[in-house]
């Protein structure tokens, strides 16, 4: 069996107003993630992605706090630990973050180099410049990035270029797991593909050993990852390997996240996208039961009851819904019949 | 040139630079459209190709370095500001960013007030102008009574561009441009605006002007699509012709690096 780099038991946060109302934003997540593997997290914004990403890494500042759960990562466990004692041990050795702006983190008086030297230095005492320029030059050239850059200041790289330095900087210390936030949502398509060129060449040279990618961009995803997980206000909703999540979704909301995907394809005029009504809930005071039930098609009165539990479909994958699995895809195949008429 | 459709809008030769000498830039470039009656046509460039100068010189906000802009065959004339004002009855658009298309301080329904003003319905009974904000937000599935004493700034980007949508349904113009109506919004929603903006093209007749980065949306609503790349059409026709079998190597790469799920997505390209 793999070696396991990431798990997460039921963990939950919170982020607390100045009002001082709680607003529930990660709600009881379990994930692991095996060495060599990686996880996708797909869902509409504001359904938690990116507060699960920083929960995980045990990053809690006001206004999000820590509930409960646990946090392992590579064997060491970190739920409880204060951040800045995170910031100093785990934070780019063990594990290492790439927010959805990481290219304006770049101080733009600074040369890249004296970047890379801060973030060194900060964590090994006795390394000279030299050895600080010789290790960055060997990771930009190992990257497929020009070492002219290290000389270079922001202001003269372009967007993709600088998010490229930014995630060579990030695996600098060599950590085992990468959470990459929407890498590439503010950069065109040409770069977007140097990007995640660039992180699959991370995982296949073993400068990172797992990836966690966040993204609600569908396509991009699929190519990306080997499992996908749909958030859906906090919660876990299906957790699949990417094919299956993509072709197969079996929980009413990934089936309707994926029937929102556009691809520039061949068919894909004659397919009707399907929009989901509604809008998430309100998470200060989450529904008693299924969170998903005002927005699903399918819903019945005993949703609204209690809440539900995850459930583990025939072929392995998890997903939350108190519909059984034969009966769901029943609906499915009526459904397609139905928009065929 | 014969054709049974009319030529809406049409743009000959249009160029226009930005600064002078070293510093010149010419961000549009001798470029001519021709907009025929009930069409949707897409303009898909990558960022700083020059869509976004394009679209302010069609509606108007800019002027154009030299080059004409032909409406119903008329040429264009917005030398006052009333006749501008003429111009942008029959041109509308829906900008980018739905945060910032909003003035703050002014509630939501004073919005659609003054679109129903703006379309001679000043003197109408309260209650008529009321019937008809419900109608045009039931349009676009917001429900009206909700949305009355509310500030943009309340809403979700979603719901103000469908806001923005419900707008145009009162304004009624005759071309609607799209500048990048669903990039600000996530993936979810944006099937919910494609939706609504293709309702309201159906049930208006009105032509569409649909600028984007992302050549997948721009196969989905279009009947023909121009690839823009520094300022010139590179390429130009049907879009089934122009997405399925492209000519320009420019075009090409655009769909190459664009995540498919259908076909493999070859990342040893760039």
């Amino acid at each position: 069996m793999a070696h396991t780099m990431l798990e997460v038991r039921e963990l939950s946060t919170k982020y607390v107003t100045r009002f001082r109302e709680d607003v529930y934003a990660v709600d009881r997540v379990s994930l692991k993630v095996e060495e060599g593997r990686s996880l996708g997290i797909a869902g509409e914004s504001g359904c938690g992605k990116s507060t699960l990403a920083l929960s995980l890494m045990g990053y809690y500042f006001p206004p999000l706090h820590y509930m409960n759960g646990e946090i392992v990562i590579n064997g060491k466990n970190i739920s409880g630990m204060k951040p800045d004692d995170v910031r100093k041990s785990i934070l780019g050795k063990e594990i290492a973050y790439i927010p959805q702006a990481a290219m304006n983190a770049l101080n733009p008086t600074r040369k890249i180099i004296n970047f890379i030297e801060d973030v060194i230095l900060e964590h090994e005492m006795y390394v000279t410049k030299k050895d600080i320029y010789d290790r960055a030059k060997k990771l930009f050239e190992t990257l497929g990035l020009p070492a002219e850059v290290l000389q270079k200041y922001p202001v003269e790289l372009s967007g993709g270029m600088k998010q490229r330095t930014v995630i060579a900087v990030s695996v600098l210390l060599l950590p085992k797991v990468l959470i990459a936030d929407e890498p590439s949502s503010a950069l065109d398509v040409t770069s977007q593909k140097m990007v995640i060129k660039m992180l699959k060449q991370l995982m296949e040279a073993g400068f990172i050993s797992s990836m966690i990618f966040i993204t609600h961009e569908l396509p991009l995803l699929y190519n990306v990852v080997d499992d996908i997980m749909v958030m859906y206000a906090g919660q876990i909703v299906e957790k699949a390997p990417s094919h299956s999540a993509v072709f197969d979704p079996l929980h009413p909301y990934s089936k309707g996240l994926m029937g929102s995907i556009i691809v520039p394809e061949k068919g894909l005029r004659d397919v009707k996208l399907t929009a989901i009504p509604g809008v998430p809930p309100n998470l200060k005071n989450p529904p008693m039961g299924c969170r998903f039930a005002e927005r699903c098609k399918f819903v019945r009165p005993e949703c609204r009851v209690s809440s539900v539990s995850l459930r583990e479909a025939s072929d392995g994958r998890v997903y939350r819904c108190i519909i059984p699995e034969a009966e769901l895809r029943e609906a499915y195949a009526r459904e397609e019949h139905k928009n065929d008429k | 040139m014969t054709s049974e459709k009319k030529i809406y809008l049409s743009a000959k030769g249009i160029t226009k630079t930005f600064g002078f000498g070293r510093q010149k830039t010419v961000a549009v470039d001798n470029v001519d459209l021709d907009l025929y009656e009930g069409e949707v046509v897409s303009i898909v460039g990558e960022s700083g190709s020059g869509k976004t100068t394009l679209s302010k010189v069609l509606l108007g906000l800019i002027n154009q370095t030299s080059g004409d802009v032909y409406f119903q065959g008329v040429k264009r004339d917005i030398s006052t500001q009333a006749k501008k004002q003429e111009y942008w009855k029959n041109i509308q658009a829906i900008f980018q960013d739905p945060f910032s298309s909003y003035n703050i301080f002014n509630k939501i329904d004073s919005v659609l007030l003054d679109c129903i003003n703006m379309r001679g319905g000043r003197y109408l009974p309260r209650e008529k102008k009321i019937e008809m904000m419900t109608e045009a937000c039931s349009f676009v599935n917001l429900k009206f009574e909700e949305l009355t004493n509310k500030y943009p700034f309340e809403l979700s980007g979603g719901q103000m561009q469908r806001l923005m949508i419900a707008r145009i349904f009162l304004l009624k113009p005759k071309i609607l441009l799209a500048d990048e109506p669903t990039s600000m919004i996530d993936a979810c929603s944006r099937a919910t605006i494609l939706d609504e903006l293709m309702h309201l093209r159906k049930e208006t007749g009105m032509t569409v002007i649909f600028i984007t980065h992302d050549i997948g949306l721009a196969y989905y609503v279009s009947d023909s699509v121009y690839i823009m790349e520094k300022g010139r059409f590179v390429e130009s026709g049907s879009a089934d012709g122009v997405i399925l079998t492209p000519h320009h190597p420019y075009t090409r790469r655009l769909i190459n690096d664009v995540p498919k799920i259908y076909e493999e997505w070859d990342l040893s390209t760039v």
